[in-house]
């Protein structure tokens, strides 16, 4: 059935290591292909936003490549856009990561650093970042559930592996797919808008369950590929790149 | 629901085969290090930890091949170690598909190279290790090459002195107590967890469940890593017949199929249950889903 599916897009913006994710694309059955051009992102049935590393040096990346404007075009065509770690963050409208940064400013709200510092019980230090296995819970706001979503079939409660520094805060607690509570503190570990979800955790390194992620969008683009692809920036926002 | 503590299963090679030694040396050969991986990926494995225990000697490592074969069919996070010297290699590693890197030697001999790797790939992706010996005194004193080679290095101003530069974790062996059974120094382990703000990976002792749960509960170790403790539990049934262990080893110990009077085994999967009974947080992988 992959071989229908045109590669999906893997964004790479110079940070990280965006193996991993391939290799999780290759496992669903899905062909990918990682790429800072925004050409590619034009036939692309879906685009992923990986990321490690610092949010203003990412967002001057994107823009370096004029990725920014072809994942704003990219939204506008309904097709997934998936977020990882930093790439969840970088769909926010802002960041207090080393001063202010606008972010891609799809979902309202913004980026702050998890608080550290002394856990009164035993003495032990919060770390921050905080790496690790942690577990993720359906907010009571979506009565809906996962139904229909990347987490759809995924345990309830189940753990993900998580590396970050920083957490994103919706303007809009509706949004949250799933939350996560780190020494205390609870926030957003899951984020879903229309055609756009995004992961603080790293589902391509948190076992089956994190696999099951990406089979479901597998399964999703499997129904869909049969649409044909819209041709993007039709209003010229990107001009061709060469 | 908290983070859980890690356990990490740490597995060192020396060529083709996984090994493994007492304070880091006398390395016995106990298998192939792909059945060990899967195995425990299997059995709930929070993490893979490879370390080429030779690399720092001959400046070489390895690992390429094994970690790429790793990662293809292992969806949980990796950490390569040994040999590592400049910024192409972090980089080889990385593409093989690990997901983290650690230094040592090379973090010591040019501890400019941690700021500088945790600049080009992200302090998550930089584990720092810090080998550590106590002297007379029982100043912990920092050694590279496997325990080889002093440093005069103070682990704890050391342990400081990482975070400072980028590290994103630090991976603390005791080289006293590695191997040994005898358990974890976890007077060394709190003292370095209780000061620095990154995770600390308590490495070195374990002979027992009971010690894994004291560094986690007395020692504030955020992961442990466990290398003979859970081994010699599996060594001899992930072995076959059709294994090929060439020149490089010692192979007497799986020959005679001996037990390792140090240490008390735990299979992982019980591991993590006591642990659990006991208090401490742990991820347990629903089995097959």
């Amino acid at each position: 059935m992959s071989l229908s599916i045109p590669p999906v897009a893997v964004v790479d913006f110079g940070l990280g290591n965006l193996f991993s994710v391939q290799l999780a694309l290759t496992r669903a059955g899905l062909s990918s292909i990682i790429t800072d051009n925004p050409e590619d992102l034009r036939t692309a049935p879906a685009v992923i936003v990986p990321g490690v590393g610092a949010f203003g040096d990412a967002m001057n990346a994107l823009r370096a490549r004029k990725l920014d404007a072809a994942l704003h075009d990219y939204r506008q065509s309904g097709r997934p856009i998936v977020g990882i770690c930093l790439g969840q963050q970088l769909f926010m409208e802002e960041s207090e990561e080393f001063g202010a940064h606008k972010g891609l400013g799809f979902i309202p709200g913004t980026v702050r650093r998890l608080p550290a510092g002394l856990l009164a019980e035993d003495g032990r230090k919060i770390k921050v970042p905080t790496v690790g296995w942690n577990t993720i819970a359906r907010p009571a706001a979506r009565p809906t559930g996962w139904a229909g979503t990347l987490l759809e079939g995924v345990r309830e409660e189940s753990d993900m592996y998580f590396v970050h520094s920083y957490r994103v805060i919706l303007d809009n607690d509706a949004e949250a797919l799933a939350t996560t509570t780190y020494a205390g503190t609870v926030y957003c570990s899951a984020l879903q808008q229309d055609n756009i979800t995004a992961f603080q955790f790293h589902p391509e390194k948190s076992g089956q369950e994190g696999q099951k992620i990406y089979q479901n969008l597998a399964a999703q683009l499997a129904k869909d590929s049969r649409v044909p692809i819209l041709e993007l920036h039709s209003q010229g926002a990107v001009p061709p790149s060469n | 629901m908290t983070l859980k503590t890690r356990i990490i299963s740490r597995l060192d090679i020396k060529g083709p085969n996984l090994v493994k030694g007492v304070h880091l040396e006398g390395l016995r050969v106990l298998g192939k290090p792909e059945k060990f991986a899967r195995y425990y990926y299997q059995a709930g494995a929070d993490e893979l930890f490879y370390q080429d225990t030779v690399a720092s000697l001959y400046n070489r490592n390895h690992l390429g091949e094994l970690v790429r074969r790793t990662a293809q069919e292992i969806g949980i996070p990796m950490c390569v170690g040994g040999g590592l010297r400049t910024l192409a290699d972090i980089r080889a590693v990385l593409r093989a598909g690990a997901d983290k890197i650690a230094v040592n030697t090379g973090a010591v001999r040019n501890p400019d190279f941690i700021r500088q790797s945790a600049e080009a790939f992200g302090s998550s992706t930089i584990v720092v290790a810090i080998e550590v010996i106590r002297q007379p005194d029982g100043t912990p004193f920092c050694f590279v090459d496997n325990g080889r080679e002093s440093t005069g290095l103070n682990a704890i101003e050391w342990a400081q002195q990482v975070e400072s530069l980028g590290a994103g974790e630090i991976l603390l062996t005791s080289v006293d107590r590695e191997g040994t059974g005898n358990g974890f120094d976890i007077p060394l382990v709190k003292q370095i967890a209780d000061l620095v703000n990154i995770p600390v990976i308590a490495h070195g002792g374990a002979g027992t469940a009971v010690h894994v749960a004291d560094v986690i509960k007395k020692g504030h170790a955020d992961a442990v890593a466990l290398a003979s403790l859970l081994h010699y539990g599996v060594y001899a049934e992930l072995a076959s017949d059709s294994d090929d262990f060439n020149a490089e080893g010692n192979t007497q110990f799986m020959k005679r199929n001996a037990t390792n009077k140090r240490i008390k085994p735990v299979h992982l999967a019980d591991l993590k249950a006591s642990l659990t009974s006991a208090g401490l947080p742990m991820r347990l992988p629903h089995a097959q889903t």
